[in-house]
């Protein structure tokens, strides 16, 4: 009696499972099928859901219609730079409130956490304005400049939480030895504090490459937009050719995926830990 | 001698951390200045001002305001369709990770991998996810649709409907953020001690019981954590609107953010969407206000007295 009813409840937690990894997984395979599908095969009723034969032409239309590869390398280049200004800056700011002793430390940092509530709109207009006189509209700088300048109230928490549970024993004894602060915190914490550095970098690079707003705001010449302000454009002026626009976001998604499964461990390490996303 | 000896040290040592710790801080303080407390600043006093960005501001005292409390009616609209899109999302998605959590929290074969496919939606946002969904929500060949034909009911027509256009921007964000709301959930649930559940069996408490008396009591400090994020980031609702429909049909999904991208990006009408994002701000603060006095009411601190 009890066996049947505990091989029951396993049952319907594999039915639960089975219906939920098809609503969560079901439209990857749909978007990679209807990229593959010729326009006769996507509208086709009832619908083809493994496509009947491959359309590879729709994936060369994308890099026809639009400068694929130039956004690729923009989005490259802004990511990868923001990422190195946020590890690194962060984990300065994050050093100086785990690790050093100062007057007033602590109300500093409530302020820093009071910096996460501020939401964008309040400032993005001056800030807007500010690189307009700087003469950077159109550049990358304002979209890697300020990850240079603090790297994110939130980063700045998260390392200077990780920080705190390094021993302070530890770095004393190199301060005894005639270590220097710097190299303290380049050859003691950095190195020990891999993992949350990991965290903070596989968040900024989601952020970074899936941020539209900045890019939109910030970058008008055609070639210098990213992957997202392109699939976006694209997306606009070719509404319903939706082979070429599935191969579009195919090609987006395909480096995070990519990414994803490299380093699954600190992606579900960082989503435990903030869960961020909007 | 040793005395004053001692303390030149000790207050030398202090200055040089001091300097040591100004260093250090000195990323931050420079983007605090200048990507915070200045902005901000001038974001107040654009609110108070006529500025297209190609002349100086011109100050109109109060007028901005004026304009959108009681003569914009596209500003009513944008708050409409933004408490709209969080007051549905925000309940529906914690109770959907929630149960997602629930479910993978059980030592099954091949639980790993139900809950890494879980997850991936979730690294996907903004552009990509937008024109996935576009797809997803096309009335006629969209998955969506098919699947509820297969059952026999007929679909509607989404993103292209006034009626429909805002449940359908909350079911695409339920299935962006479900599988990582649920990686949070899920390591709450495994920290709830074992022994709840079993004196409740022994009581004769069933799955549903099981789930209200004890699972949402012990974890509500963290449903509590992610209602009030939950709230904040809805409010910001921006990218998806911008891609899938630009607002409409009929304005239908005109956000808040949206329409001060709008008025601040097309119209040039700078010191007017700075108003419009001081009222966002005290908005913001006041629903979390409210929020945080109901919470006391519900949420339980193991341990502790919640008020």
């Amino acid at each position: 009696m009890i066996n049947r009813k505990k091989a029951l409840k396993k049952l319907y937690i594999y039915i639960g499972l089975l219906v939920c990894s098809a609503v969560l997984i079901l439209p990857f395979l749909w978007v990679l099928s209807t990229s593959l599908k010729a326009d006769g095969q996507i509208f086709a009723i009832p619908p083809q859901f493994i496509p009947e034969s491959l359309h590879w032409e729709n994936y060369s239309l994308v890099f026809q219609r639009m400068p694929f590869l130039t956004y690729f390398l923009n989005s490259t280049f802004i990511t990868v730079v923001s990422i190195i200004g946020t590890v690194l800056s962060s984990s300065m700011v994050a050093y100086a409130f785990a690790c050093l002793r100062w007057p007033g430390r602590d109300g500093v940092f409530i302020l820093v956490l009071a910096t996460m509530m501020l939401p964008m709109q309040v400032t993005m207009i001056p800030v807007f304005v500010m690189f307009k006189d700087l003469g950077w509209l159109n550049t990358f700088k304002p979209l890697t400049v300020p990850a240079f300048l603090g790297g994110g109230a939130f980063n700045i928490f998260l390392l200077r939480q990780f920080f705190l549970t390094i021993p302070p024993s530890l770095l004393d004894a190199a301060r005894i030895d005639g270590c220097s602060e710097f190299r303290i915190y380049w050859n003691i914490v950095m190195p020990l504090a891999k993992p949350a550095l990991a965290t903070v970098a596989i968040l900024t690079f989601l952020f970074t490459w899936n941020d539209f707003l900045g890019p939109l705001i910030y970058l008008s010449d055609q070639l210098k937009g990213t992957l997202a302000l392109g699939l976006a454009m694209f997306t606009g002026q070719h509404q319903n050719e939706w082979g070429p626009l599935m191969a579009a976001s195919v090609l987006m998604m395909a480096p995070i995926i990519i990414i994803f499964f490299m380093f699954q461990k600190y992606f579900i390490q960082a989503f435990t830990s903030s869960g961020i996303k909007g | 001698m040793i005395a004053t000896f001692k303390e030149t040290l000790r207050s030398r040592m202090k200055r040089r951390e001091m300097i040591l710790a100004y260093i250090f801080l000195s990323p931050w303080l420079l983007g605090f200045l200048a990507f915070g407390l200045y902005p901000m600043i001038m974001s107040a006093y654009y609110s108070l001002c006529h500025y297209d960005v190609l002349r100086v501001p011109q100050f109109i005292g109060l007028e901005n305001y004026q304009v959108l409390l009681f003569e914009d009616p596209y500003f009513l609209q944008s708050i409409w369709n933004t408490l709209y899109y969080t007051v549905l999302r925000t309940p529906l998605s914690i109770l959907g990770s929630l149960l997602l959590a629930v479910l993978v929290n059980n030592e099954l074969r091949g639980m790993r991998f139900f809950r890494t496919a879980f997850f991936v939606p979730s690294i996907v946002t903004g552009v990509a996810l937008s024109v996935l969904w576009l797809w997803m929500l096309n009335p006629h060949y969209g998955l969506v649709n098919i699947a509820l034909a297969a059952f026999g009911i007929p679909g509607p027509l989404w993103l292209q409907s006034t009626e429909w256009s805002k449940p359908a921007m909350v079911l695409m964000g339920l299935w962006s953020i479900g599988g990582g709301r649920m990686l949070v959930f899920l390591a709450a649930l495994q920290s709830i001690p074992n022994n709840l559940y079993e004196s409740a069996e022994i009581d004769g408490g069933g799955w549903w019981q099981k789930f209200y008396h004890i699972t949402v009591p012990m974890m509500s400090p963290v449903i509590f954590l992610w209602t009030i994020l939950d709230v904040i980031f809805s409010l910001q609702v921006f990218t998806e609107a911008y891609v899938m429909t630009k607002g409409g049909p009929l304005n239908s999904t005109l956000f808040y953010n949206l329409y001060i991208y709008f008025k601040a990006f097309d119209d040039f009408a700078m010191g007017y969407a700075s108003a419009m994002a001081w009222i966002l701000l005290l908005i913001t603060l006041l629903i979390t206000i409210i929020q945080f006095k109901l919470g006391k009411r519900w949420v339980y601190y193991e341990g502790g007295d919640s008020n």
